[in-house]
């Protein structure tokens, strides 16, 4: 215990990286579109499309620029500077209000797959809103139809960082679970101290507790500091419980501590640990636990590589707590998976570390 | 000198490639991960999991679940049977978007009423909600067109037809792997140059070379050629892979994208010399690597774009390397991008690697004295 508050990298990685961490991405990490930078191409202004053109200006999503040629813009869109292109043709007023497809062209770059996508939703959503002003004032009666009214529950303003941050701070257990523990036991093996312990009569539940469990500690005093941090600071709700919270946190804090020891206990050297440890532990806790990226999208193969991540199960129980609730529907089925991982991770560690000492 | 600046380029190639766990590390996991996260990072929602809670008896509302069950993005359309089975259904998050259809909705639309249909959606996964109701929105209008012109009823609003340029499928794949390649070739330099050169510190041979008649500078290039070396050809390993095996596009120009790839290999060596020439163990290299290669992925526009970080943030990422480095890679392999703009994008990680690769000389030395 000692050991860990006098080593200065501990202290780092158990406090101010993951501070540092969530800062970052909480800050940074960012899928509400906001200032768009869009082109509007005016071919003819007639009141209409000038009036068209003038809702881009009033919408925060938006910052659009008016041209009358679109070829004035296209190298933009190449170089990136603008992330789409409406041309409203000459043609605009005469058949504006009527239906079918639009007279309206929309042009996003493909490059930013997310991001096109989303920004020609919100053209779309844009251009009904402007329709239905346009026919509000020409008095005109509303085209019968079907209205689809969303309702986003758990986040209704869709701030992103409210289920980002549920995420990033499973990021950043993984970080500094598997980190911490990897490196220390490492260089404890680089420098021989493991030896030296194992030639003290110290049997070796003992030793992986003795190890363990001061990083434990850390760790979830990490747990509580990032937790506070996304409330206090970032104003993401909380509408579970702690008590539940820590339970979740304790088990997902084993797999990883086990998981640390086990890539140190077979490396035996700072250099591969930490390679391993960013590899098989921090790159898949971003990539393939559900976090930015929707699992069910995957293809098979790499949706069957997820059930063996942790952070798999962690990072919707913690989006859960924060946004739900104390919802046992999600909550049980995915503890149990933790703690299952976080058992055979501890007895595969075990394991291991026996047969490197005899 | 430059024999022994050789030699020494020589002596490191061949300690990298001799050491059996250094090749691996080198081959196998950029290869591994290019090909699970190409196909793994997809914002694309497909797939999508929903249920229907039908009050109408009428056909029209029939004909609009029927919609949704036939679209090639719905895997399932569960049918609830009360109000009281849709909190459930949302919160154990099984389904995604649960439809409410009113009881009076045939009626009213027979009557030439407007009706409305509710999508309630799970927000703990905000970003696929918020796609899922662009598809909704997309049936219903579609829905609504049909029935207008099979009533000849006047047109509902019209529909904006939008097209995609350099990625007409938006395709998330095409543009995942361009960020990839930068990802990659920066954890690879960050590794060949930050550790080896801690490891070395710690194993004492570094101060051997110090001791050695090689000037700091010509150390400094010895370890900074190789990394580059080794870089190219790892990034052209993943180019390759990228162009043949996942089969991502390349429109651009081949020169530009190695022109890019070479200012920016250089930055990335730059700061793990730098970061490297501050440590004293392996441990704060690792450290230091870690804290300088997370944010520079998450703050690149690779995973989420610059323009969406709050102002403040924004000028941070300009001493990013692999903002300008991702900006080319897409731009070369999906827009074929003009040299004009490449080079817009070349200049500043160009000062990058002067900065840090001069100031990683500057504390070599003074670490010698």
């Amino acid at each position: 215990m000692l050991q860990v508050v006098r080593d200065p990298s501990s202290i780092l990685i158990g406090g101010i990286l993951p501070l540092l961490l969530l800062f970052l991405f909480g800050f940074g990490v960012s899928l509400d579109l906001r200032n768009v930078a869009m082109c509007v191409v005016v071919e003819v202004p007639t009141p209409e499309a000038s009036s068209f053109a003038a809702s881009f200006g009033h919408s925060r999503f938006f910052a659009a620029r008016e041209v009358r040629d679109r070829r004035r813009c296209e190298q933009d869109l190449v170089a990136g500077s603008i992330k789409g292109i409406v041309v409203v043709p000459a043609t605009f007023a005469a058949d504006s209000v009527r239906g079918g497809p639009a007279p309206l062209q929309v042009l996003v770059d493909g490059s930013e797959p997310n991001t096109a996508g989303l920004v020609q939703d919100y053209v779309q959503n844009l251009w009904r809103n402007w329709l239905a002003q346009q026919q509000a004032a020409n008095a005109s009666a509303p085209a019968p139809g079907v209205t689809l009214v969303p309702r986003i529950w758990f986040n209704p303003a869709h701030v992103s960082t409210d289920f980002l941050l549920p995420g990033l701070v499973a990021v950043n257990m993984t970080l500094i679970g598997t980190l911490l523990t990897a490196l220390v036991v490492a260089r404890e093996w680089e420098r021989g101290t493991m030896e030296a312990l194992m030639s003290t009569p110290i049997g070796i539940v003992e030793l992986m507790i003795g190890k363990l469990a001061p990083y434990f500690v850390l760790g979830m005093m990490a747990m509580a500091l990032s937790v506070g941090t996304a409330i206090v600071v970032f104003g993401v709700p909380f509408r579970g419980s702690f008590a539940v919270l820590a339970a979740v946190s304790a088990a997902f804090l084993l797999c990883m501590l086990a998981f640390g020891l086990l890539i140190s206990t077979i490396a035996r050297n700072q250099f591969v640990a930490s390679q391993a440890a960013l590899i098989v532990g921090f790159l898949p806790a971003v990539m393939l636990s559900g976090f930015l990226f929707e699992i069910a999208s995957m293809p098979l193969p790499i949706r069957l590589l997820t059930y063996i991540m942790p952070a798999r199960y962690f990072v919707p129980s913690l989006q859960t707590l924060f946004l739900a609730g104390d919802v046992a529907a999600v909550l049980v089925p995915n503890g149990l998976a933790l703690a299952a991982i976080a058992t055979i991770l501890l007895a595969a560690a075990a394991r291991v570390t026996r047969l490197r000492l005899d | 000198m430059a024999r022994r600046i050789l030699f020494l380029i020589v002596k490191e190639l061949l300690a990298v490639w001799r050491d059996p766990r250094s090749r691996m590390i080198l081959i196998v996991p950029p290869v591994v991960q290019l090909i699970v996260f190409a196909f793994a990072m997809t914002q694309e929602v497909t797939s999508v999991r929903m249920a229907v809670l039908n009050q109408d008896l009428g056909t029209e509302s029939r004909d609009l679940v029927a919609r949704f069950a036939g679209s090639p993005y719905v895997a399932s359309v569960r049918a609830l049977r009360g109000t009281q089975e849709i909190r459930p259904a949302l919160d154990s998050a099984d389904d995604i978007m649960v439809l409410v259809i009113p009881q009076d909705f045939s009626r009213d639309l027979a009557a030439g009423r407007p009706a409305t249909v509710q999508a309630l959606l799970d927000g703990r996964r905000s970003n696929a909600a918020q796609i899922v109701e662009g598809y909704a929105e997309r049936i219903v209008a579609q829905f609504n067109a049909d029935r207008a012109a099979e009533h000849d009823l006047p047109h509902p609003a019209s529909v904006l037809v939008g097209r995609a340029w350099f990625n007409p499928n938006l395709t998330a794949r095409w543009a995942t792997v361009p960020g990839l390649l930068g990802t990659l070739t920066m954890l690879l330099g960050m590794v060949v140059t930050a550790l080896s050169v801690a490891r070395e510190r710690e194993l004492g041979t570094f101060e051997q070379l110090l001791v050695s008649p090689l000037a700091p500078v010509e150390i400094l290039i010895g370890k900074a050629v190789p990394a580059f070396l080794i870089g190219i050809g790892e990034a052209s390993l993943i180019l390759a892979i990228a162009v043949f095996v996942l089969e991502v596009p390349f429109v651009g120009a081949l020169g530009l994208l190695y022109a890019g790839m070479a200012v920016y290999l250089a930055a990335v060596i730059g700061v793990g010399l730098f970061i490297s020439s501050l440590v004293a163990t392996q441990q704060q290299a690792i450290l230091g690597a870690f804290t300088f290669f997370a944010p520079a992925i998450l703050l690149s526009g690779f995973i989420t774009p610059v323009e969406n970080m709050p102002d403040w943030l924004q000028p941070i990422t300009l001493v990013d390397p692999m903002r300008f480095f991702t900006v080319i890679a897409r731009g070369v392999f999906l827009k074929a991008m003009p040299a004009s703009e490449v080079a817009q994008n070349l200049w500043p990680m160009a000062v990058i690697a002067v900065v840090t690769l001069s100031a990683a000389a500057w504390l070599f030395g003074r670490r010698l004295r």
